[in-house]
């Protein structure tokens, strides 16, 4: 088989692509393995220059972001029992003990929260919405629709101040309903576009035979037209799920304890005693993990491409 | 399965009348093939039973009683489409079992797996019943999807032209699997086609449509030898009738305008001289292209013909039909 051929690029092609695509990729992934070193680094070795490629690993900024600690004298070191775990071990290098846990934990969780139950709502709202848009006759259809898409013609932010205080008004600020709610309206207009677009690719036909077979419209839907529309889900809830998870500028704004979220709460790690940049890493590093498992886990939809072949066009 | 009637049925979209007036009984275990050109209505006939689309005016009866406010699935009819529309996220085995698992249905998983079985044996896809339904061929799913019509016992099946993605060869095979499969059953079934072999060979009763009407309704026989008019005439019969004016031949009923000679209603021998233009050799028989006064006539002859492109015939009409100046039908005998 080494004939030449039209549509299979010769093996000096290839070559040359994949070599490019990798050093593309390993430029791109520059700062997130900076990132990922820092966070394994100590707080000298994190800001020396030379920046330090090859150094000793150490778990501080890991042990720094997840605790609070305070600054001991000497002498109060020296009559403590000895240290219990090896976290408690790094922090008393540095004359420091744990005094207590700090909030990433809890922030992280908020982000965890306010991230995918967003997502959630605006899949589950964007699929039906989609769906009434993409079957039936709609009064004012594409009127509607374009209002929708107008809700993303200026940037989210632009309208932070009435927002914040109609969230006051309505005690919504600094709550997980309100975060949810706000991230789900700015996503639904992208998942009602994009679903929409998903859905009018299944034939009706799929449905029609459904109605046919006995199944009332709501379960050809669920039975037909879903298990079709998973590629356009799960492409959809990664855009949704990545908006959420990464807002900062309405986090900041309106969220300030109980609903915060690890975008605002990462950088403040900086002014808890001294630049503490592994912690900072450390944190920035965790924060991408979910989204990173999130998009693995739905890669198989989204390779697999969507339906075709089972109906003749 | 039965009888299913349809009562000044009308439907249409904007200002194209797909449906018009449609008076139509189907009888139960009677095979009808709906038989017209493209946007004559048949698919639309199709779906207005099947309740995927509401009529304007006119009503359903299946079984005598009115379906017009039922949803398709309380109209229990089975419909095969022109898409071979199979779940792609299924099997072929849950393909064929998904109408008989509907909530109307509910049959046990035995019984299912029974029905599915016994139709996947009759369409011969029994070996591939585990297969993802994308991963068959083209008149594979065709067959699956009637095999989805098939294993349901509703009160009338609808076929939107199934066979017409298949090859010749499979076609002919499934024109008389289809037929032995409907008389076996007994089943009530309306097929929708524009391919005239298969409305000769399956129907037991033909109608014709032409913009959305139905213009005659009857067996072959009666369609291919008493068309109502020239539009029916010239439906059924390969090669088609020979459309000439009246003038060419002897004398006709008063208000002729057309006369229509079928190929094998020409007697050679004697009449009026015509020439030939062109012969083709199709083996079992041939066909003569002949030219007469600017008008060109195609009749049939033997396949050992002799004639030559250039030779001269004489042909005679034999039993030709009349048509008026609106192509209807004149039925009047000659008057000696």
């Amino acid at each position: 088989m080494s004939a030449w051929s039209i549509t299979e690029p010769s093996n000096r092609t290839k070559w040359v692509a994949g070599t490019l695509v990798i050093l593309y990729a390993l430029i791109t992934l520059i700062p997130l393995v900076w990132i990922f070193l820092t966070g394994f680094k100590t707080p000298p070795d994190s800001i020396s220059y030379p920046p330090k490629v090859l150094f000793e690993p150490s778990l501080e900024g890991y042990v720094n972001l997840f605790t609070t600690r305070t600054r001991v004298t000497p002498d109060q070191l020296a009559a403590l029992p000895p240290p219990a775990n090896f976290a408690e071990e790094i922090v008393r290098n540095r004359d420091m003990v744990i005094a207590g846990p700090s909030k990433f934990g809890e922030r992280f969780m908020n982000s965890v929260i306010i991230g995918f139950g967003s997502t959630f709502l605006s899949i589950f709202l964007g699929t039906l919405a989609a769906y009434a848009f993409s079957r039936f006759k709609i009064p004012l259809k594409d009127d509607l629709l374009f209002f929708i898409l107008s809700t993303r013609m200026m940037p989210p932010i632009a309208v932070a101040i009435p927002i914040f205080l109609m969230y006051r008004a309505l005690g919504l600020s600094d709550t997980h309903l309100g975060m949810i709610l706000l991230y789900t309206a700015v996503n639904i207009s992208l998942a009602v576009w994009l679903l929409k677009g998903f859905i009018d690719e299944i034939p009706r036909e799929y449905e029609e035979a459904a109605l046919i077979d006995g199944y009332t419209r709501f379960q050809a839907f669920y039975k037909v037209v879903l298990p079709q529309a998973a590629t356009g889900i799960a492409s959809t809830a990664i855009f949704c799920l990545i908006f959420a998870w990464n807002e900062y500028a309405f986090a900041v704004l309106l969220t300030s304890g109980t609903a915060q979220t690890a975008p605002p709460f990462i950088p403040t790690i900086i002014g808890v005693g001294g630049l503490d940049w592994p912690a900072v890493a450390a944190g920035a590093t965790i924060f991408l993990l979910p989204v990173m498992i999130f998009t693995i886990l739905l890669r198989k939809h989204l390779l697999r491409g969507i339906t075709f072949g089972a109906v003749r066009k | 399965m039965a009888e299913v009637t349809l009562r000044a049925l009308s439907k249409s979209f904007g200002a194209t009348k797909a449906v018009v007036d449609m008076d139509m009984t189907i009888p139960d275990g009677a095979f009808v093939v709906l038989l017209g050109p493209t946007g004559a209505g048949k698919t639309t006939t199709l779906r207005l039973i099947a309740g995927l689309e509401a009529p304007d005016a006119g009503d359903i009866l299946i079984g005598g009683r009115s379906v017009r406010n039922d949803t398709p699935a309380q109209r229990d009819v089975a419909m095969v489409f022109q898409q071979y529309s199979l779940y792609p996220h299924l099997s072929v085995r849950d393909n064929l079992a998904f109408p008989l698992r509907s909530p109307i249905l509910k049959l046990g998983e035995e019984e299912v797996a029974a029905r599915v079985a016994k139709v996947a044996e009759v369409l011969q896809i029994a070996h591939k019943l585990d297969n993802k339904a994308t991963q068959l061929s083209g008149g594979e799913m065709q067959r699956v999807s009637i095999g989805r019509a098939l294993v349901r016992s509703p009160q009338i099946y609808l076929m939107d032209e199934p066979l017409s993605s298949l090859d010749a060869k499979l076609r002919a095979e499934m024109r008389i699997e289809l037929k032995r499969i409907q008389q076996d059953l007994g089943a009530t079934l309306l097929y929708v086609t524009h391919d005239q072999t298969e409305a000769m060979t399956m129907a037991t009763h033909v109608g014709v449509l032409d913009q959305g009407r139905l213009v005659q309704f009857g067996t072959p026989r009666e369609i291919y030898e008493d068309p109502v008019s020239i539009y029916v005439a010239t439906r059924l019969g390969q090669p088609r009738i020979n459309t000439l004016p009246v003038s060419l031949f002897g004398p006709a009923p008063e208000g002729t305008v057309t006369i229509g000679l079928r190929p094998e209603h020409i007697a050679q021998g004697s009449g009026v001289e015509t020439r030939i233009t062109r012969i083709e050799h199709l083996g079992d028989q041939s066909r003569l292209h002949l030219h007469l006064d600017g008008h060109d006539i195609v009749t049939l002859t033997d396949a050992h013909t002799q004639l030559k492109p250039g030779d001269s015939l004489a042909i005679r009409p034999e039993a030709p039909l009349y048509f008026d100046a609106n192509g209807a039908r004149i039925r009047q005998e000659i008057r000696p």
